[in-house]
């Protein structure tokens, strides 16, 4: 573990390491590049700024999914609970957020400390993260189903039309997209304290040793996280105007996917938000050109992972050479 | 002379009404099969599942009668899509269809309102949406479905036909918690149980519709109930709960099956060991082609209600051994719904009659 997060280096004076960095990031770049190309090439009309509004629509939560995942993955965690905490905040906000904005936000806020409090659980007991957050997946999903037993429930019209929303210049999802992926990279990869961050889950002693409270981090990543699944649980139920539990499962381990795609790994530390953003594009895409594609339905769920695979094998044959 | 004329004008009169009621509407809902020209149009069909044998004949059922109304010339092209049971993948696979310019839309939702915003979208995007075998929400999509209560009503009817008003003890085989094909059959047995005031619930598990779910879920419970007398089930999971009953070495109580394979065999086999009879009913996953048909005839101008209902198909004693036959193992009871029987179906529902059933095979 330590091995790895030694190897990986981040003095920015290295040039090799910067490359590696650059094709980790720009591999699963090129694969959107190259996916978005193919679906023009059918469908021109998809060239355009509805075209792209359609394609990435769905994508905005995900990104956010995707992003509270890397947070736990950059402690060295795996966080299997995202997608039913999403699936629960559909639920929460499609319930109260029109008729009890107040309740709606002390949901929010309580859950959101709920998760920053198994993060400590996680911590203090020296508790395997991937067991946890298992048994919490398990909880979200049985709060969500007592709340709404059935889908239902609407979303505020502000909400609903704020994802609506066509802004000038690019579409509200790429939008989000950019900003989510400016701000992580501000925060994570350039700030002095996303160091600090980083090395929590690199190597929590030296951090420690460095005058740093690593419970207090965990406990400030663990609500982040949180945080980014609340609005990614926002802005799905913008999209779907309603609230479900079993909305989102998939993007618990989507949001694994697009971490490790955009160059993250499993040993904590190493993570990049902008990397984890274009891969949550890119695994989003891949559904959508598989459609385009016209590829047979029961071709469809193995043909996804296909292109996953060939993503990841590519990041990986590059990032052996960049070494 | 002055008869003849009142009548002449009578008549005149009654036809120039009749042509006008015509004009207004178009084609009248009751007309049968709309005759619209739909040769240019494109028909989608959105899966939500496409992982076991019902949706792999759902879909097959989709493709071939698809095939065949392009090669009849009645619509352009058809596609499937399938979201390997992840409701936002359908979502934005639904916007994908309306970049790629369908006309319409079927769609077996994975959720009943998560598609919504993708459904409005649509929607506004002039395409007709049909859902069908989901309760979708969104007020713009046509729904096609069965009516979940009168398929509890029918399990427990025929539980009392066999049991009378003895007390007996009744479990429940659900499908997913939180699923709303779910919640509304669960619904309809609450209601049927009301009206069979001896029979009590002793327990409720969720099986899945799978019977591998269905089996371990109930292994799991059944040391902790009392004697079962009748099993209520969701499709799927008939065959799963009788081995868990095997394995317990519980006399085997009636099971409603699902239309399955795999159950209508069990059925066979203990009915020729001793006489165990039961009852089976279910979706068709030719279901697809009823939804085909209306998206189709919707097309073509015919008017048609927002929600149509579809027959169950219901497999009793004397049919067994005719609808056996007509499985392949591992698959479902399926049964073809060409144009005709579609637009009489539409007609029942519009007119309110008895729906036209599925017959036995012969």
């Amino acid at each position: 573990m330590s091995d790895a997060a030694v190897r990986a280096p981040r003095s920015p004076s290295n040039a090799r390491p910067a490359l590696l960095n650059a094709l980790q990031v720009g591999l699963p770049a090129i694969a959107l590049l190259v996916m978005l190309a193919i679906i023009f090439s059918i469908r021109p009309a998809a060239m355009s700024y509805f075209g792209f509004h359609l394609l990435f629509k769905l994508s905005v939560p995900l990104v956010f999914a995707a992003l509270a995942q890397m947070m736990v993955i950059m402690l060295g965690d795996i966080d299997l609970s995202n997608g039913a905490f999403v699936g629960l905040i559909t639920c929460v906000t499609a319930l109260y957020l029109r008729d009890a904005p107040a309740l709606a936000a002390l949901c929010y806020l309580v859950l959101i400390a709920a998760y920053a409090g198994f993060g400590l659980l996680i911590h203090s007991r020296q508790l395997p993260s991937i067991i946890v957050t298992l048994g919490m997946s398990f909880i979200w999903l049985g709060i969500a189903v007592i709340l709404l037993p059935a889908p239902g429930g609407s979303a505020p019209a502000w909400l609903a039309s704020f994802m609506s929303w066509q802004p000038p210049l690019m579409p509200l999802s790429i939008w989000l997209a950019a900003l989510a992926a400016l701000a992580g990279h501000l925060v994570i990869s350039r700030s002095s304290y996303g160091v600090v961050l980083r090395g929590a889950g690199g190597n929590p002693r030296a951090v420690e040793r460095a005058g740093w409270s690593v419970i207090g981090i965990r406990v400030a990543v663990y609500a982040a996280a949180g945080l980014l699944a609340c609005l990614a649980g926002l802005t799905l139920t913008g999209l779907t105007t309603s609230g479900d539990a079993n909305v989102a499962p998939a993007y618990t381990l989507l949001g694994v996917g697009a971490v490790i795609l955009g160059g993250g790994a499993f040993t904590g530390g190493v993570v990049s938000p902008v990397g984890t953003v274009i891969g949550a594009l890119t695994l989003s895409l891949a559904g959508s050109l598989l459609s385009f594609l016209q590829v047979p339905p029961t071709w469809q769920i193995g043909a996804q992972g296909v292109i996953l695979f060939l993503v990841l094998a590519g990041r990986v044959l590059l990032s052996e050479r960049a070494r | 002379m002055s008869r003849t004329r009142t009548a002449g004008r009578a008549f005149l009169i009654a036809a120039l009404l009749s042509c006008t009621t015509l004009a207004t509407t178009g084609a009248r809902a009751d007309d049968g099969v709309a005759k619209g020209d739909t040769s240019a149009k494109k028909i989608a069909f959105s899966n939500s599942y496409a992982g076991n044998s019902f949706r792999q004949v759902m879909i097959k059922s989709f493709e071939e009668m698809g095939a065949k109304a392009v090669a009849d010339k009645q619509v352009a092209a058809t596609a499937v899509v399938s979201s390997n049971n992840s409701v936002t993948e359908q979502a934005s696979q639904i916007e994908n269809l309306i970049l790629q310019g369908y006309d319409a839309i079927i769609v077996l939702a994975g959720s009943d309102t998560a598609l919504n915003g993708a459904i409005k979208d649509a929607c506004n995007a002039g395409i007709t949406v049909v859902a069908f075998a989901s309760g979708v929400t969104e007020p713009c999509a046509y729904v096609v479905d069965y009516n979940l209560d009168s398929y509890a009503k029918a399990e427990l009817d025929f539980i009392s036909s066999k049991l009378g008003d003895k007390p007996a003890n009744i479990l429940e085989i659900r499908g997913m918690a939180g699923d709303g094909f779910d919640k509304r059959l669960h619904e309809g047995v609450e209601k049927a149980m009301k009206a069979h005031a001896s029979y009590k619930a002793v327990g409720e598990v969720y099986g899945q519709w799978t019977a591998t779910v269905a089996q371990k879920e109930v292994s799991g419970i059944l040391p902790s109930l009392p004697q079962v007398d009748a099993v209520l089930t969701q499709g799927g999971d008939g065959y799963g709960a009788a081995q868990a009953f095997k394995a317990a070495n519980r006399q085997l109580p009636i099971i409603i099956m699902g239309n399955r394979q795999d159950e209508l065999a069990l059925w066979k086999q203990e009915h020729d060991a001793s006489g165990y009879q039961t009852f089976s009913l279910g979706a068709t996953p030719s279901v697809s082609q009823v939804a085909f048909w209306v998206a189709q005839q919707i097309l073509a101008g015919k008017q048609v209600p927002k929600f149509v209902e579809v027959p169950l198909l219901q497999i009793n004693q004397p049919d067994l051994d005719a609808w056996l036959k007509t499985v392949p193992e591992g698959g479902v009871v399926n049964a073809e719904y060409p144009q005709e029987l579609v637009a009489k179906i539409i007609d029942a529902n519009v007119k309110k009659e008895p729906l036209p059933g599925v017959p036995a095979p012969k």
